[in-house]
């Protein structure tokens, strides 16, 4: 994609958005006096302000790069991550998990672990989401150095750099209120931000129906936009459904899911794994200033996210539906390539024998490095026969050509397509935005459990607050210099939401079990939670060793050790291996448990296990603040969607 | 903590809601998408936006709610 060039009215806009971030960690630092001040913002924030966060600290790169590409890809499919994912999960925390993490007083999800089991299961847990939050962290500064430098023009290493700063500057000074503060301020922007160009987008296709009609073509020849291979063909709802083509089995939807990895690898154990137990989401609720703001916090949270589909998947739908207007010039973005390389492309078509086009495909081939369409680069040749083209409409007709997508670059592509001066700014700044709230997310939550689990806990315990405090505030430099680190790391790779599946896979997929057995069951003793974790790390890690997604080569995808099951996904293989460590970590905790004597008394474990902790009351309070309640509405209304897109 | 998030999202919205309504009014050409002066309709929403949010800053610090 050509870069951008930006307006003084969009650098003003997005000047205005750094400058109100910067000062909101400003104007928050003066309140910055204990670590806990700093690392839990002193459990005083309320629920809308927690509710809103607890969204826009996972809505990174993940979220709005990865669901467009995805939304591109697999269609209304994808919003299953939403309705059969997010959103039973988060009820979930807020009606019978958060009562056991706010009312511990635990500072962290690994702080509960210690509480609930033993060290042992804490270091685990901390180191494991340690490192977890740094990868993360750096696939989301990836995506947006990368972004930056395609669409701005701006060099790689500077916005990734000058980004950082930023984000820098506001969580060292406010710390968790700053970066819970500034989350809302994102949710906003993003919101804002993309509205109008998911507005244009569906009016330029001519609206919802014309966009669904539009994806049956796509549905049934995905080949004519790069999207699988010739001669793979699916029912015309396959793009438009999120039911239908997941039951009629793998073969029958573009993501090559089968219903029971869809419902119970990523509907139960990914998205609960994710939702219930990871400290970055969890940490927002448990910053709210009282126990009921903080079992509301999901619930504040899921109405957005339940229409996010609609935001950020909906782009995506958009750019597939476009690809098959021929009078819109649209097609998903190919993959970057250098001006000099379109240059010798250039030159390689001028050279090229109209009469001999098979030598022209290679030749072109060979030049870009891609994948080529032969019918294309033939009649491209023919156009130019005896010169006839200019440079421009040459490399126009090579972009054309290239047969592989860049499913990352398609809401930029989207963005560029409809905003003018102005609008742009602000889409940007949402992306920015976007960015910088997962970012400062990760960082937080990075900073806390470093700190308390382990700093704290085995280098320095029995310090002075001030010396956790100033800690904490060292902590952020080297999580973000971390994060750095791992970003060059993930611009390896192309689409950032497989590698991020793979790796909650791998870390989160048996936490759940161990925290569904740690707090319903009392039974359950710190080693077989322990042993269960670590064999269900090692279940995932082993099941990824031996199986692979067609179309893999063995290796990073998988299969290193012996391919003994191939899943027609990548997506697929992702879900089966979160169930396998699920089951692998639930089986070996419970059999261990029965196995050893508990270390706890039914006292010791008041307030952490299910069985032995009193009922919250909240008969007195009205229905709109009983999470039960809103719990079950909001349940309607998310089965009510999945009937309407079924 | 002492700020209340509702005035800097208040004040940046309704700062940028009238840069880009004063854009599109002013350059009106360049503000065009798909035939609506998208950045005049827009800019008009966000300054909506942010004096309502200016508007409930100023009310909830007159009556900050029961913690």
């Amino acid at each position: 994609m050509q870069s951008i060039h930006l307006a003084w009215i969009d650098y003003v806009v997005l000047l205005a958005y750094v400058g109100f971030v910067v000062g909101i960690g400003w104007m928050l630092a003066r309140y910055m006096k204990t670590s806990s001040d700093f690392l839990t913002s002193a459990r005083s924030i309320p629920t809308w302000v927690t509710g809103l966060a607890f969204i826009s600290a996972n809505l990174g790169a993940l979220e709005l790069v990865g669901m467009a590409a995805s939304g591109a890809k697999y269609g209304i499919v994808q919003a299953n991550f939403y309705w059969i994912g997010a959103i039973p999960a988060m009820i979930f925390l807020a009606v019978f998990m958060m009562p056991f993490y706010y009312g511990s007083k635990a500072r962290s999800v690994p702080e509960y672990l210690k509480m609930r089991f033993d060290e042992r299961v804490r270091a685990l847990n901390s180191v494991a989401f340690a490192v977890m939050t740094i990868f993360a962290s750096g696939i989301s500064m990836n995506a947006l150095a990368k972004l930056l430098n395609q669409l701005l023009g701006w060099n790689y290493n500077v916005a990734l750099w000058v980004c950082s700063g930023v984000v820098l500057i506001y969580v060292l000074k406010g710390g968790l209120t700053s970066a819970i503060y500034t989350e809302v301020l994102q949710f906003f922007m993003i919101v804002l931000g993309f509205a109008p160009v998911v507005y244009l987008g569906l009016k330029d296709v001519g609206g919802w129906h014309a966009m669904n009609h539009s994806l049956q073509a796509v549905a049934t020849n995905p080949a004519a936009l790069y999207l699988k291979p010739a001669g793979i063909t699916y029912a015309p709802d396959a793009w438009t459904s999120a039911w239908t083509p997941v039951l009629a089995g793998p073969a029958n939807n573009p993501m090559g899911v089968d219903w029971f990895a869809l419902i119970f690898g990523l509907g139960f154990v990914l998205s609960f794994g994710y939702w219930c137990t990871n400290f970055l989401v969890v940490q927002r609720a448990m910053a709210a200033k009282n126990m009921t703001a903080a079992r509301n916090t999901p619930l504040v949270a899921a109405v957005p996210k339940m229409l996010f589909p609609f935001l950020v998947i909906v782009p995506g739908m958009i750019a597939a539906a476009l690809c098959t207007m021929p009078d819109k010039g649209y097609r998903i973005p190919p993959p970057i390539l250098s001006e000099a390389t379109y240059d010798k492309a250039i030159d390689a078509v001028k050279a090229a024998n109209p009469a001999d086009a098979p030598a022209a495909v290679t030749a072109l081939g060979s030049v870009l490095g891609t994948k080529v369409d032969a019918e294309k680069i033939a009649s491209l040749v023919a156009a130019n026969a005896g010169g006839r083209l200019t440079d421009a409409q040459i490399k126009q007709g090579v972009y054309n050509s290239i047969a592989e997508n860049d499913y990352d670059g398609v809401i930029l592509s989207l963005v560029k397509k409809y905003c003018p001066p102005g609008l742009l700014g602000l889409a940007l700044t949402a992306l920015l935005a976007s960015f910088m709230s997962g970012m400062a997310g990760n960082v937080t939550a990075f900073n806390t459990v470093f700190t308390y689990d382990l700093y704290q806990a085995y280098f320095a315990p029995g310090r002075s607050d001030r010396h956790y405090f100033l800690t904490g505030k060292v902590i952020t430099v080297v999580g973000i210099v971390l994060s750095i680190g791992a970003a060059y790391f993930a611009s390896m790779y192309n689409n950032c939401m497989d590698i991020i599946q793979l790796v909650f896979g791998f870390v989160n997929a048996p936490l759940f079990a161990t925290f569904l057995l740690g707090m319903f069951w009392k039974r359950t003793t710190g080693t077989g939670a322990f042993l269960g974790l670590f064999g269900g790390i090692g279940g995932s890690t082993l099941f990824h060793a031996l199986t692979i997604a067609q179309g893999n080569v063995p290796g990073i995808k998988g299969g290193y050790l012996k391919v003994l099951q191939v899943f027609p996904s990548e997506m697929a293989q992702n879900f089966w291996l979160a169930a396998f460590a699920f089951v692998v970590c639930f089986t070996l905790t419970l059999v261990i448990s029965l196995a050893t004597a508990r270390t706890k008394s039914d006292d010791e474990l008041k307030g952490l296990v299910y069985s032995l902790t009193p009922k919250i009351v909240d008969t007195n309070q009205p229905w709109y603040r009983r999470p039960a309640i809103v719990g079950i509405l909001l349940l309607i209304v998310c089965a009510a969607l999945n009937l309407i897109f079924w | 903590m002492g700020l209340d998030i509702r005035w800097p999202i208040g004040l940046m919205f309704t700062l940028i809601g009238v840069l880009l309504t004063g854009f599109g009014v002013v350059k009106a050409g360049d503000s065009m998408s798909l035939g609506i002066n998208i950045n005049l309709v827009w800019g008009i929403v966000l300054l909506v936006f942010g004096v309502l949010m200016l508007v409930g800053a100023v009310r909830g610090g007159k009556n900050p709610p029961s913690a």
